[in-house]
């Protein structure tokens, strides 16, 4: 037992090691060289489009379950369906936009960025790169870092924005609860603090599921099993993360008073 | 101009180059042969400093390039060298014109309104045609893929070109094409080639030089003729492709 904890532990730094040691090679890039400003661009469309339609069903149908779900304790409770617009926005901005949107993310993009760069990794594709005077880093894995800060947060806000009409639309058809009290629950109740520790958070994984994704996709080996191996790896990896993050995160921003 | 001074490289407990001293001459063709699994793709790899080697020295025009650490001086190193896959290792997501012009935006100084004139003098040189140029890789031959993939190599007109198992997958009259774009190349612009192969007709028809690599180390070091000639019967075994000899290759796992 404990030499497999003892290997596993091994693998861990391991792994922590080499996406740290990855990171830097990213900041002395970014530092150093032109930026990749087409393909970071490319990449941005790439993770947005590819997320957009999963992200924006699963928050439409998460605002509306909570809603029925908020509407119905609460009515058998009070006897009303009352602040259902508060507890739907409160619960999707802060922590089920964020969260969703990113495990989404993950699974969609982020396992097609680790299958693509473990390809080229197992094809030489990448020491190709090396002998054509480019750094992979650079070329593969800014960009794409780049594309997944930029696109996490604004797919959060178009996931909220579909939760909240979801909601609205439980709320209003099915609850019978009036338009106008609805959003007056959400604009009394809300503040700029709660979209900014939601927005916070959604930086965060982003930052976490480039470097995971791409790290896993570079330093895949093993040909067409290797390539399978990593991109399984890499959506475990970010999920779990996402999840022990979000905790971490909570704290430390509700502790600052955000 | 290439000199490899007692190279070593070891991949944790596994010692794949033992002791590898070589000269490779400017100007002129030098095979590396060697079985699977003989270290000779590890070998042009540390050549071109893909893999650090665990000790040695590799001279490239005197300097020992194993010293440089940084990633930006390596660079320069790589510049004067090209390097052919043994899969071609073209870029998928890419057509083969910008392939073939990929390494000239981080290489050379060449406006971009020279890349259709270079990308039809490359793929004519490795006789292919112009309309090529739209097509994907996976649209490619075997064959095609080798030639799209020197084309690219050539666009940056390199000094050296390393060549990773020409001929490996392709059938006898792709690889004697191959075998003869390595010689007009050698001829037309005068690049120093490595070329790492096990195909003994193709060695014996481009190399000035050959080097046999086993089990990590330099058993012989010649012209064709030598190792024509040669009584050495680890060599004699390789050249003549028989089973029967001091080399055992293993055909069920003991």
């Amino acid at each position: 037992m404990f030499t497999s904890i003892g290997k596993y532990m091994l693998y861990l730094f391991t792994e922590i090691g080499g996406s740290a040691k990855m990171l830097r090679s990213c900041l002395f890039w970014l530092m150093r060289s032109r930026f990749e400003w087409a393909q970071a661009v490319e990449q941005s469309v790439n993770i947005g489009v590819d997320s957009f339609g999963v992200t924006a069903l699963t928050s439409l149908f998460t605002g509306m379950v909570l809603a029925l779900q908020a509407g119905n304790t609460i009515g058998n409770i009070f006897g009303d369906p009352i602040f259902v617009g508060t507890i739907v926005t409160f619960s999707l901005i802060r922590e089920l936009g964020p969260v969703l949107t990113s495990v989404v993310v993950s699974g969609r993009a982020g396992a097609a960025v680790t299958a693509q760069i473990g390809t080229m990794a197992v094809t030489e594709q990448i020491d190709a790169l090396y002998t054509l005077g480019t750094n992979p880093i650079r070329y593969l894995v800014i960009p794409r870092m780049v594309g997944f800060v930029f696109t996490l947060p604004v797919l959060t806000l178009f996931s909220n924005l579909f939760g909240i009409v979801g909601g609205y639309l439980v709320s209003v058809y099915a609850l019978h609860v009036p338009g106008e009290v609805y959003l007056t629950d959400i604009t009394s109740y809300m503040g700029v603090r709660d979209f900014m520790h939601g927005f916070i958070k959604t930086f965060a994984f982003a930052f976490m599921i480039g470097t995971v994704c791409c790290y896993k996709g570079i330093s895949t080996r093993g040909g067409a099993e290797g390539v399978g191996k990593s991109t399984t790896g890499a959506v475990v990896t970010t999920i779990v993360l996402i999840l022990v993050l979000d905790y971490f995160l909570t704290a430390i921003l509700t502790a600052f008073g955000i | 101009m290439i000199e490899i001074v007692h190279l070593k490289k070891s991949f944790g407990e596994k010692q794949v180059l033992k002791d590898v001293s070589l000269n490779i001459p400017k100007g002129k063709t030098t095979c590396i042969l060697g079985g699977s699994g003989s270290g000779k793709s590890t070998l042009i790899k540390c050549l071109i400093g893909l893999l650090e080697a665990t000790s040695g020295q590799i001279l490239v025009d005197g300097r020992d390039i194993t010293k440089i650490k940084s990633e930006v001086k390596l660079a320069a190193v790589r510049r004067r060298f090209g390097y052919l896959f043994q899969e071609g290792a073209l870029f998928d997501s890419m057509t083969v014109g910008e392939n073939v012009t990929f390494g000239l935006k981080y290489l050379t100084d060449a406006p971009s309104s020279d890349y259709p004139r270079i990308i039809r003098e490359k793929l004519a040189l490795v006789g292919l045609k112009e309309d090529v140029a739209k097509l994907n890789p996976s649209e490619l031959s075997g064959g095609m893929k080798k030639r799209v993939s020197l084309a690219r190599v050539l666009a940056v007109e390199p000094e050296v070109i390393l060549y990773d198992e020409p001929t490996t997958g392709l059938d006898p009259i792709m690889s004697d094409i191959i075998s003869d774009l390595i010689i007009e190349l050698k001829a037309k612009l005068g690049v120093t080639s490595v070329v790492i192969t096990h195909d003994m007709h193709s060695a014996f028809k481009i190399a000035d030089y050959i080097a046999f690599l086993y089990e990590g180390n330099i058993l012989l070091y010649g012209t064709p003729q030598d190792f024509r000639n040669t009584d050495n019967p680890y060599v004699k075994q390789f050249v003549t492709g028989s089973s029967k000899g001091p080399i055992h290759m293993k055909l069920r796992a003991e």
